[in-house]
């Protein structure tokens, strides 16, 4: 399994057709303490790019947008009742949405781990 | 510009922000965590960005007073006030604190309006008046139900101090200003220390078990959930402080003598009321509600959020807003326009968390 990198903080890590999203361990130390997150409908088509999540902190809410176009087929329902995941496991448990890529040509355009850890240490 | 501080807080780990033109602390272990440490036990905030302004000389309390809409004349010495400087109109220039120091009457001013406040009071002071700008002093907020453990241990006799009371104190040499005051709901401390000595008066806080330092981000949560409004969010010069509920701090002496900017208006709003009133929401569900989002009821828009966030504390969003005085009354169920959602939220009365201040007469 490879994972990939956007400018926008998040991750997408590929598992056959389908690709988990989350926000990086950056992004959630940025944003500090959260409170909510608002996930995408199960089954909703969504367009890379497209602000399909939000997550809340207790100053302010940040979009989190879909790196890939397609489909998506499952949200983190955990999340609900335990937002505070994205904090504690931002790359792991506290993961977003699935969504099943219709254009895997699209992760071309991602940055690799080595990259996105450069991009962040030149903020 | 950087504070006194700076160095100190970066030190301690926080992590920096601009506001109001300052490098200042938004946050060091997490906002939740912070805020929930100052309902608890005590929390240290800077807060030097505001302005300590002294206006002074013969004549300096009635020409004062006829800027605020307060007893500023009546002010004893050692006693604080809570007032709004008004424009013309009677709309909210800035709110402060107004303490009688004996010598002179100090004024704790915001940060993001203290230069216009001092263009203001210069203005419309008379010239034999003077008015100094202490931009040498940093100021401490110490706040919390330890707060006065800690502040006494290193300050001895300042638990004598009650709410909205304040005098001079010796730490090791230096002048100390202490004010029985904050902007956390809770009971607590504001000091005003030369700008030399904030470093170690901040170590010395900070070495006490019940102390740690605060940022920004929980002081405004704290206040929030105390109901106590925000300058520039909450109150605006398009805000008159009838329709703001800060009647409190239109005196009754003042309502019939009149004598300030905007008094013609604002004692026959306090008769007649205002089309708008602020009021607080507490919303269901974790979704906040944030500054400009619509106020809804029967379909149809009736206010705005004007501050809003997730309640620590409550572990649930809460909002002040300004609404029609028809959907004013606690209890009034209404929605709440977010990014397309509507979120059910109820008027309820402020504070959202009961203050718990030092009041004369309370038991130590």
């Amino acid at each position: 399994m490879s994972r990939y990198f956007t400018t926008d903080h998040e991750w997408i890590e590929l598992d056959g057709e389908v690709g988990t999203v989350g926000i990086t361990d950056y992004a959630q130390s940025q944003l500090g303490d959260i409170t909510f997150v608002e996930l995408p409908e199960v089954g909703s088509t969504v367009g890379k790019g497209d602000s399909v999540s939000v997550v809340d902190s207790v100053k302010a809410a940040s979009d989190v947008y879909t790196p890939v176009s397609g489909e998506v087929v499952e949200t983190n329902a955990a999340l609900g009742g335990a937002p505070e995941t994205v904090n504690s496991a931002a790359d792991g448990d506290g993961w977003l949405f699935k969504v099943k890529l219709s254009d895997p040509g699209e992760l071309d355009g991602l940055m690799d781990e080595a990259a996105y850890s450069a991009y962040v240490a030149s903020l | 510009m950087l504070l006194p501080l700076d160095r100190w807080h970066r030190g301690r780990g926080a992590r920096m922000v601009e506001f109001a033109g300052y490098m200042m602390p938004v946050q060091y272990e997490g906002i939740i965590a912070e805020h929930l440490w100052t309902r608890e036990h005590a929390g240290l905030f800077d807060v030097s960005h505001m302005g300590q302004l002294a206006v002074s000389g013969e004549g300096a309390a009635p020409a004062l007073e006829a800027l605020l809409p307060g007893d500023i004349t009546a002010l004893k010495p050692g006693r604080v006030r809570y007032s709004l400087l008004l424009g013309e109109d009677g709309g909210i220039l800035d709110d402060l604190m107004a303490t009688n120091r004996g010598d002179d009457l100090y004024l704790v001013v915001n940060g993001a309006t203290k230069w216009d406040d001092i263009a203001h009071l210069r203005e419309h002071l008379p010239d034999e008046i003077t008015l100094n700008h202490f931009d040498e002093q940093a100021l401490l907020a110490l706040q919390g139900p330890e707060a006065s453990k800690a502040l006494e241990r290193i300050v001895a006799g300042v638990s004598d101090l009650t709410f909205m009371t304040a005098a001079m104190f010796d730490w090791q040499g230096t002048a100390l200003g202490i004010s029985r005051s904050g902007y956390t709901g809770e009971d607590g401390f504001e000091i005003s220390v030369p700008a030399d000595r904030a470093v170690a008066l901040a170590d010395a806080l900070c070495g006490q078990e019940e102390v740690r330092p605060i940022g920004l981000g929980a002081r405004d949560s704290l206040r929030l959930e105390a109901g106590l409004p925000l300058y520039g969010h909450d109150l605006t010069p398009e805000i008159d402080p009838v329709s703001a509920d800060l009647g409190f701090a239109i005196s009754k002496a003042r309502r019939v003598q009149g004598g300030f900017p905007g008094a013609e208006r604002i004692v026959s709003l306090l008769a007649s009321g205002t089309p708008r009133m602020r009021v607080g929401l507490v919303l269901e569900g974790r979704m906040a509600a944030r500054e400009g989002a619509k106020v809804m009821a029967g379909g149809r828009e009736v206010g705005v959020v004007t501050s809003g966030g997730f309640s620590p504390s409550l572990q649930q969003p809460i909002a002040m807003a300004y609404v029609e005085t028809a959907c004013s009354a606690p209890g009034t169920e209404i929605e709440i326009e977010m990014r397309g959602k509507m979120l059910p939220a109820r008027v309820v009365a402020m504070p959202f968390v009961p203050h718990r201040y030092h009041r004369k007469g309370d038991r130590p």
